[in-house]
């Protein structure tokens, strides 16, 4: 029996009386007693919450891949960063976790600035002018770009490189059963998108990432090119922490980013919460799916910030919206700002360039272990794939057992063969190497892998 | 005087004026970040990486020193009304109190240090509690099976919608259109529109519910399902609820249960029992989890056993003695990156786990008093709009003040603001004139409803003497009525837009 209601029985009892009742069961006579729940919930009695704490004691016990426990290589979307103790106990002051959706702007300013600040970076980091903020994850960001560019276009075929994240593809696949859009992928080779070997003609959209999943770099001028050919929209699925350093989505032609937000101070979290990262072109402003902050004035004159463009939303538009998003992913908005905020620009390009200086050095380091092969010969950023003589997902189990989350099975990724991949998916691992990762780390991640496929 | 402790007004904001921009205070060379010794020879990045990736343009962020970040960020707090300062009465969404036992199981390195590409063997512990939250959302909702992976609630009914369209495609029944009360949250029908079907509008009758005639009108072999809340946006329960489903199912649809009004009913009434087939749970509502400003939330969904082989996949599950991820047979697939927003679900568990079932019920019973107390207090003051025993909300209209004073349900909500509380739901739902719609939850004490309804006597007062003034409120908060328009016209959505 815990619970965390004020009233006492005193007070239960007068406020009842106060509405002529004499039990809580008058507050629900009016419901028809078919469909009344009789005996209760199949549920255990409630605990305290040093019991209940007990119980996760249990659960977290049973997870053996903690960062505590393994030295983490495994990316794929979700990175392994320093979030320091300051970002923490900013993000978690409770007025920014136990507020509501800023519909109130004369008292929520602190949000709406903490979010206009975040749209801000995200602009700067996409090369985009309109930002928005925020949205699920990578994943369903791509599902509104496509929204947009279908809207954009009024046509249904989304042309996506191979090298677009499996789970993003998926996830697009999911919904597109809903919008009708056509999903035409295209496959890499050699690690980059083979866009000759699709049909892009009637594109609504060409999708790239950049990097791509396996960690290349393609020239995205190709693509560009063709969404100009095809007046479709050119949309960037790019890594927020590589743009530290490399070229913008913007720089390249992108209509539109999308990007993981996630590396901006958000705990691996076993995948979520994470944080959807948009921007597009003023062109496609209209179109944009869920919130925006913009700055104004108050009425006496001072700025303010107040989410503005609210026609496109669904509490207004309602079955004419341009997306169904209304809850987002505010606080971990709020948290990359201040994560960037802490990185500030030197230490953003620091991140970048010492993910890039660990995976290059354990790649090159990997390729030295025989029967261990290069899937890709074009230059990756902080990510790359490589071809085991052994099963990738046996293989990171016994890496395990030696003190070492070495990477993501790629099979586990696509579910199978995929378009990605020229090799056998089953034998192919994603490694990463980020900031955090020492050298001492790295050697031992070389040695247990060569003892590995050689066992 | 007994004081409330859900009034804010005595909190001291240190004066008025705005707060710089992080862009505003940063100083060139200065820094906060420090990183970890590697020992990883520092290679010049044009050594590893061709030059025609590398930008030429630095990409400024801001730089400033870690003392003044936590200033800033501090302050921009301090100018942010939250469920811990005070008495958040914002209707249709369930802003109680949100425990901070919850926070600190989300935040156990057991459970946050885990990534989400970790084989299932060695995450054993995370697949037993999203398992375990499966089997207690079921229990609720009184379903056969769930999903966690939508991450709000609009994620949530997307994903049934599509569910929805498995079924019926799977029967070779092809169906067009969707029904939805007049008194629907706009994330339905904008789901609607995504999940590749029409909206058809069914409008309410006079006591505020479902008008049957019109919805049996409505009816036909191209419906696909109806979306229904219940207890409704009103704040109403659906009490033909039994004949609407009924109705349904006899020309083949499904019901469609959206979650937003959850609390209202646990363990008292489960739409299993009143004929859902398909159920959305906001999470961030009903089982506490903190709103995040505007999310994180959860939105997972439960269905009856027709419809547990189309879920989406994979999802946790016991096979063999040991948990692992399965895809069900027809599934529709992904609709989340990984697997959910996992911390909200741990939040939520452990939410459930402390109050069991008996406690649940609690929440539902309390709830639902003090918003009857709350509305039977203010009968005379601002009558709501249909005067009967309601849920967990009630709906209250300022129409009275409008005629008289020619202030309107926005002034009521904005002076609020200067009285310590936040303001309702205003203008919403759209079939009630000058709505006030106030959800108190459970976790307010009665010293602060009675704060509140004091507190709206003031307001009522201030019309009859000023009305002017009302139409200014509010003057002691951070910043006064804001100029919505110029915001539109003149879009600066960054510190770069010019």
């Amino acid at each position: 029996m815990a619970d965390y209601l004020p009233h006492t029985e005193d007070e239960v009892a007068s406020m009842l009386a106060f509405l002529g009742m004499s039990s809580f069961e008058d507050l629900f006579a009016h419901i028809p007693s078919a469909v009344r729940l009789a005996g209760g919930f199949d549920l255990p009695p409630g605990m305290s919450e040093p019991d209940v704490a007990a119980q996760f004691a249990r659960y977290t016990g049973a997870n053996d891949a903690t960062l505590a426990k393994l030295s983490c290589f495994a990316g794929g979307g979700a990175y392994d960063h320093e979030v320091p103790p300051v970002v923490r106990a900013l993000g978690g002051r409770s007025e920014f976790v136990t507020a509501y959706t800023p519909y109130q702007p004369e008292v929520a300013q602190g949000v709406l600035q903490a979010i206009y600040e975040f749209q801000t970076l995200v602009a700067r980091l996409s090369g985009l002018p309109i930002p928005n903020a925020s949205l699920y994850d990578a994943a369903t960001g791509l599902v509104e770009a496509l929204n947009m560019a279908g809207g954009a276009t009024r046509r249904s075929k989304m042309v996506i490189s191979a090298g677009v994240h499996p789970h993003w593809r998926a996830v697009a696949a999911t919904f597109a059963k809903g919008t009708g859009h056509e999903l035409v992928i295209a496959p890499l080779r050699d690690g980059v998108t083979d866009w000759n070997a699709v049909d892009t003609k009637g594109a609504a959209a060409i999708v790239a990432a950049y990097p791509n999943y396996l960690g290349v770099m393609e020239d995205l001028s190709i693509a560009k090119a063709l969404a100009v050919r095809e007046e479709a929209l050119f949309v960037v699925g790019a890594d927020p922490v590589a743009a530290g350093v490399l070229k913008t989505a913007g720089q390249w032609g992108a209509d539109v980013f999308i990007g993981e937000g996630q590396p901006f101070g958000t705990a691996l979290s076993f995948g979520g919460p994470y944080l959807g990262l948009f921007a597009c072109t003023e062109q496609q402003v209209r179109r944009l799916p869920g919130r925006i902050v913009g700055e104004t004035l108050d009425a006496e004159g001072r700025r303010a910030f107040v989410t503005t463009l609210r026609a496109r939303e669904q509490d207004i538009r309602r079955e004419k919206a341009t997306s169904n998003i209304c809850s987002n992913q505010t606080l971990m908005a709020v948290t990359a700002a201040i994560q960037l905020g802490w990185l500030g620009t030197q230490g953003l390009r620091e991140v970048a360039t010492r993910c890039a200086q660990g995976a290059h050095y354990l790649y090159d380091e990997l390729l030295n272990v025989s029967g261990v092969e290069a899937v890709s010969s074009r230059p990756f950023f902080r990510e790359f794939a490589i071809a085991l003589p052994t099963n990738a997902s046996e293989t990171i189990l016994a890496m395990a057992d030696e003190g070492v989350l070495g990477g993501l099975a790629v099979s586990a990724l696509t579910g199978g063969e995929d378009p990605s991949l020229e090799v056998d998916a089953e034998r192919v691992m994603l490694v990463t190497v980020t900031e955090r990762r020492t050298l001492e780390e790295i050697d031992h991640y070389v040695n247990v892998m060569r003892k590995v496929v050689h066992s | 005087m007994t004081f409330a402790g859900g009034r804010a007004a005595s909190a001291p904001l240190m004066g008025r004026e705005s707060e710089p921009t992080l862009f505003e205070l940063s100083v060139p060379g200065r820094k906060a970040y420090q990183f970890r010794t590697t020992g990883v020879a520092n290679t010049s990045l044009r050594d590893l990486i061709p030059a025609e990736h590398l930008s030429d343009e630095v990409v400024d962020v801001a730089e400033v020193s870690e003392r003044d970040l936590v200033a800033h960020f501090t302050r921009l707090s301090h100018r942010q009304f939250s469920v811990d300062l005070g008495m958040y009465p914002l209707g249709s969404c369930t802003m109680k109190y949100n425990p901070k036992f919850c926070d600190a199981v989300a935040g156990d390195p057991g459970l946050n240090g885990v990534h989400p590409g970790t084989p299932a063997v060695l995450c054993q512990g995370w697949l037993a509690l999203l398992t375990a939250l499966e089997e207690r959302l079921c229990a609720i909702t009184g379903m056969s099976a769930a999903t966690l992976q939508p991450a709000a609630g609009a994620a949530g009914e997307l994903t049934g919608l599509l569910l929805m369209r498995a079924y019926h495609e799977s029967r070779g029944d092809v169906r067009t259109r969707v029904l939805i009360p007049d008194s629907a949250h706009g994330t339905n029908p904008a789901s609607v529109t995504l999940g590749g079907y029409e909206v058809t509008t069914i409008p309410s009758n006079d006591r505020g519910l479902v008008d049957l005639a019109a919805l049996k009108s409505a009816l036909g072999p191209d419906v696909a399902g109806i979306m229904l809340t219940n207890p409704n946006t009103v704040g109403l329960f659906e009490e033909e609820i039994t004949e609407i489903a009924a109705a349904v199912h006899d020309v083949g649809g499904l019901l469609y249960y959206d979650g937003a009004n959850l609390n209202a009913i646990v363990g008292v009434v489960r739409p299993g029992d009143m004929g859902f087939d398909i159920v959305h749970m906001n999470l961030h509502k009903t089982f506490a989890t903190p709103h995040g400003g505007g999310g994180p939330g959860a939105g997972p969904v439960a269905v009856a056993a027709r419809l547990a082989p189309f879920l989406p996949g994979p999802k946790p599950a016991r096979v063999d003695g040991r948990y692992d991820w399965v895809t069900p047979e027809h599934s529709i697939g992904r609709v989340h990156g990984w697997h959910g927003n996992a911390l909200v679900l741990a939040r939520a568990l452990a939410y459930i786990d402390v109050h069991g079932g008996d406690g649940l019920t609690r929440v539902a019973q309390h709830a639902v008093l003090n918003a009857n107390w709350l509305r039977h207090r203010l009968r005379d003051l601002l009558p709501a709009a249909y005067d009967r025993v309601n849920m967990h909300e009630c709906t209250l209209s300022a129409t009275k003040l409008k005629a008289a004073y020619g202030v309107r349900g926005l002034d009521v909500a904005k002076a609020l603001l200067e009285e310590g509380f936040h303001a309702p739901t205003v203008y919403f739902p759209l079939i009630v004139d000058e709505a006030l719609m106030f959800e108190p939850t459970e976790t307010e004490s009665l010293q602060t409803l009675e704060a509140l309804a004091e507190a709206l006597e003031r307001i009522v007062e201030r019309a009859q003497v000023d009305p002017e003034a009302l139409r200014h409120a509010p003057k002691t908060t951070p910043v006064s009525r804001v100029d919505e328009a110029l915001a539109a016209r003149r879009l600066r959505p960054t510190a770069d837009a010019r």
